[in-house]
């Protein structure tokens, strides 16, 4: 038996390290193919590999289904993650919290932008009704809040942002295919840097492949996938309005 | 099975007469106005075509110099037949020399009593005679396959890059697909020309353009001559540009469109003027290339519940009928659209999903209806996908359905990749070919959950259609009646590109089509 803070995969019995994994390869099937796809699992770390089905897609191409046995192990102690894991306060707790710190309401503004056109998610975070039953930011009675829906340009985000004297930005981003989502969350920041808003404002971003980390990379506060509601959002959003006050001080 | 279901035939003829005054109503604005996309489809059908220096289509040149001075309301069709009439030049010629800034067509005038339709006859009967002929070799391949008793799969390719769809496309055509419907990238229903050449560069979809039209008939027609079959392909004639996607696909033998401007309006923000103008020409395009449109109301569930809110996907159906059959639209090519979309979890969920499958497939008996897989509550479980993909297969071989648009086990992460193809496809065909012969086996009990289920979606969808009807769509639009989102009839993209017509105005096309 390993050490509890070493990890491999479980299939049905401790530290089997059992994987399963499936792949394409572009090639016509046979055993060149299978050996081919064999090496792959070696290299990804894996023993005792089972090529469990091989089966054509097209002349050329060829889908496998395999497993494998993870050789290595992870050690627990020397992960550490960037998470945004705060216990979510109430609508109430909220209010409360921004009346008694900030003493104002907040000005909250979001939008899914560039070419996005999802926005179930920003909805889910905005709307009165929220989402699995998690009400939105505009029950919040401390929040004023501007929802500018889909397909909004960086720039009128910005603008709409400095006409309202915006406390927080939301952006939301769903589409991610070729890393749009990196462009133009990048394209964001680089202009609140450019018109001096950066440190003005808290930048959120969330959507379904967007984590924490890869907001902090970004340039931003905070970001937020799914399974993350509005409580999660303005419990954040306001703890670090409080810490930058604090931080001014 | 599809028999079976009992409905209130007298509700059913008061929904569709409401539907057919609210689309009434719509074509009464619809004809006295035309938009620039309009105007750019008849240069394209005059044969405008290519793109000048700076990558700006020539149909697209044209119009926009006629805006610039205020003829827009006369329309391209009188100032291309005037030039013509007096210089001799070909449209293409005339648009060109536009371009380079050689003509100014405001200094043109049809002499009293010449039409456009007659000078430019040669030009107008080259394009319908090739729209023709494309109708009539698809006919013709249809008729040479072998007729199938189920629901036709439907697969989506989306890389982004047309030269890569074509290799997705090919594989899923041998895996059993019999339509490719090639996505659109994000933003083109909102760009304002159609894009030129074959392109490489898309996010969640490919560029709608005539040659990658063109690259992807010949890829399915040779892999369809291969496979004895026909293989259909679909793009989508929607957004700013519908009319002009709707001509390219019928110059280039598209054999579905999606087409709905109720999707532009509810989730594109297109203005629903522009956009019900531009609808209307798109379907007597379609109509007469033999194209089946698609229709969007699947994705009123994907922002609304689709428990609560199924009799809107049959109100918009019925309103998309009128509005169809007013553009001389048959109901053979009326692939209205609806969905597998409750959540899984919902206590007989699937029962109701049958209800209202039956439901659509009782109310429009000659229509391909198009169904939509599950999509809202697939997740990362990619193995629970599979099986919610799986009911739905045997819900729409169940009650009949024609266009199935395959699922995909990995909808909550990616655009299809071509494993993810295969899968489903044969998640498909082992249904199809387990179950067949099942439905006939099969009655639905009278006056039990199902029909009583159907009978209330329809009389929630009349008490629905009555409330437009009276409102008028446009204000019903704003009001927000549809997959819970309200348009206003002054915003939106695409307003300042409606003119109302010029009594010289003409259309050619739409005059022989109506
Ligand atoms: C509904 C839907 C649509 C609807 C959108 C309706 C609307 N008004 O939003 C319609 C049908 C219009 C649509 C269109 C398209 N879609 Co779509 N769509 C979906 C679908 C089915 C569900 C998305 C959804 O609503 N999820 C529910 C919400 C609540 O979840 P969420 O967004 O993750 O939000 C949660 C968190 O992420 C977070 N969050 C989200 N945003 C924010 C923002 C902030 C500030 C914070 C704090 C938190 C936060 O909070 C939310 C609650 O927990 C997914 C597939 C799927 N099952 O995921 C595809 C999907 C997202 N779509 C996709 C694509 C490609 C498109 C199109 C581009 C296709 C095309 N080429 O036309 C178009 C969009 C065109 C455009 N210009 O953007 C792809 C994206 C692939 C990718 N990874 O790039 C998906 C994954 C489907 C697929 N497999 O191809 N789509």
């Amino acid at each position: 038996m390993q050490d509890k803070n070493f990890i491999k995969p479980y299939g049905d019995t401790l530290n089997d390290g059992k994987i399963q994994i499936s792949f394409t390869l572009p090639l016509d099937a046979g055993a060149k193919a299978q050996a081919a796809a064999s090496q792959i699992m070696e290299k990804l770390g894996l023993e005792d590999i089972v090529i469990a089905q091989e089966q054509s897609l097209s002349p050329g191409f060829t889908f496998y289904v395999a497993y494998g046995s993870f050789k290595a192990a992870i050690d627990l102690d020397t992960i550490v993650v960037l998470e945004n894991e705060q216990k979510a306060l109430t609508i109430e707790e909220t209010d409360e919290l921004i009346k008694r710190e900030l003493g104002r309401k907040l000005t909250v503004i979001g939008a899914s932008t560039g070419t996005d056109a999802h926005t179930v998610g920003i909805d889910a975070i905005m709307n009165r009704k929220g989402f699995n039953g998690r009400f939105g930011l505009e029950r919040y009675d401390m929040l004023i809040t501007h929802n500018l829906g889909s397909q909004v340009l960086n720039e009128t985000l910005l603008q709409k942002a400095v006409q309202e004297n915006a406390d927080v930005i939301l952006v939301s981003q769903t589409v991610t295919q070729k890393d749009i989502h990196i462009h133009n969350l990048t394209e964001l920041i680089e202009m609140a840097e450019a018109e001096g808003l950066r440190d003005k404002m808290v930048f959120i971003c969330g959507g379904a492949r967007i984590t924490h980390e890869l907001a902090k990379e970004l340039g931003y506060d905070a970001g937020f996938g799914s399974g993350k509601y509005a409580d999660d959002v303005a419990t954040f959003m306001v703890k670090e309005l409080i810490r930058r006050k604090e931080s001014n001080f | 099975m599809i028999d079976q279901i009992k409905l209130d035939e007298n509700l059913v003829a008061q929904a569709k007469a409401h539907g057919a005054s609210i689309a009434s109503d719509v074509l009464a604005f619809v004809q006295g106005h035309t938009t620039v996309a309009v105007e750019r489809t008849i240069c394209r059908l005059l044969g405008i075509d290519g793109v000048n220096q700076v990558y700006a289509p020539y149909a697209n040149v044209l119009v926009e110099h006629l805006k610039e001075w205020g003829l827009l309301s006369i329309g391209a069709a009188y100032f291309i037949a005037a030039a013509h009439l007096e210089t001799k030049m070909s449209p293409q010629e005339i648009a060109e020399a536009v371009d380079q800034g050689q003509l100014q067509l405001g200094s043109f005038a049809l002499p009293p009593g010449v039409t456009a339709s007659d000078v430019l006859a040669p030009y107008i009967n080259q394009s319908l005679k090739k729209i023709a002929e494309q109708r009539a070799k698809r006919e013709e391949k249809i008729a040479a396959e072998p007729k199938k008793d189920r629901p036709l799969i439907y697969c989506i390719v989306a890389t982004g890059n047309i030269y890569e769809d074509i290799t997705q496309s090919v594989a899923a055509a041998r895996q059993g697909a019999d339509i490719i419907a090639v996505i659109r990238t994000t933003g083109q229903s909102l760009l304002d020309y159609v894009p030129y050449g074959a392109t490489t560069e898309g996010f969640g979809g490919t560029y709608a353009t005539q040659e990658n039209f063109r690259l992807m008939r010949q890829a399915l027609d040779q892999v369809g001559e291969e496979l004895g079959r026909y293989i259909r392909l679909t793009n989508y004639c929607s957004g700013l540009c519908m009319p002009e996607i709707a001509a390219m696909g019928a110059l280039e033998r598209l054999d579905m469109m999606l087409n709905d401007a109720l999707y532009g309006i509810l989730f594109r923000d297109i203005n629903m003027q522009r956009t019900l103008i531009d609808q209307h020409f798109s379907r007597q395009i379609n109509a007469v290339a033999g194209i089946i449109i698609n229709t969007g109301e699947d994705n009123y569930l994907t922002t609304a519940d689709a428990v609560e809110e199924a009799h809107t996907v049959i109100a918009s159906q019925i309103l998309n009928e009128q509005l169809a059959l007013a553009a001389g639209l048959p109901s053979e090519q009326m692939g209205l659209g609806h969905a597998f979309e409750i959540d899984p979890n919902v206590q007989g969920g699937f029962v109701l999903e049958l209800a209202h499958a039956l439901l659509s497939r009782s109310l429009f008996p000659q229509a391909p209806l198009k169904y939509m897989p599950p999509t809202k509550f697939m997740t990362g479980n990619i193995f629970k996908g599979q099986s919610q993909n799986t009911m739905f297969n045997i819900a729409s071989y169940l009650t009949g359905q024609n266009i199935h648009l395959l699922g995909m086990l990995t909808e909550a992460i990616h655009t299809p990749f071509m494993s993810d193809r295969a899968l489903s496809i044969e998640n498909a065909l082992m249904v199809f070919t387990s179950m067949a012969g099942l439905a006939e086996e099969l009655e639905i009990k009278s006056g039990g959950k199902i029909e009583k289920r159907a009978q209330l979606v329809l009389e929630k969808a009349l008490e629905l259609l009555e409330e437009i009807d009276q409102n008028k769509l446009f204000h019903a639009l704003e009001k927000g009646v549809f997959a819970d989102i309200s348009r206003s009839s002054q915003g939106g993209k695409g307003l300042d590109g409606v003119a109302k017509k010029d009594e010289r105005y003409e259309n050619p096309f739409s005059q022989i089509w109506s």
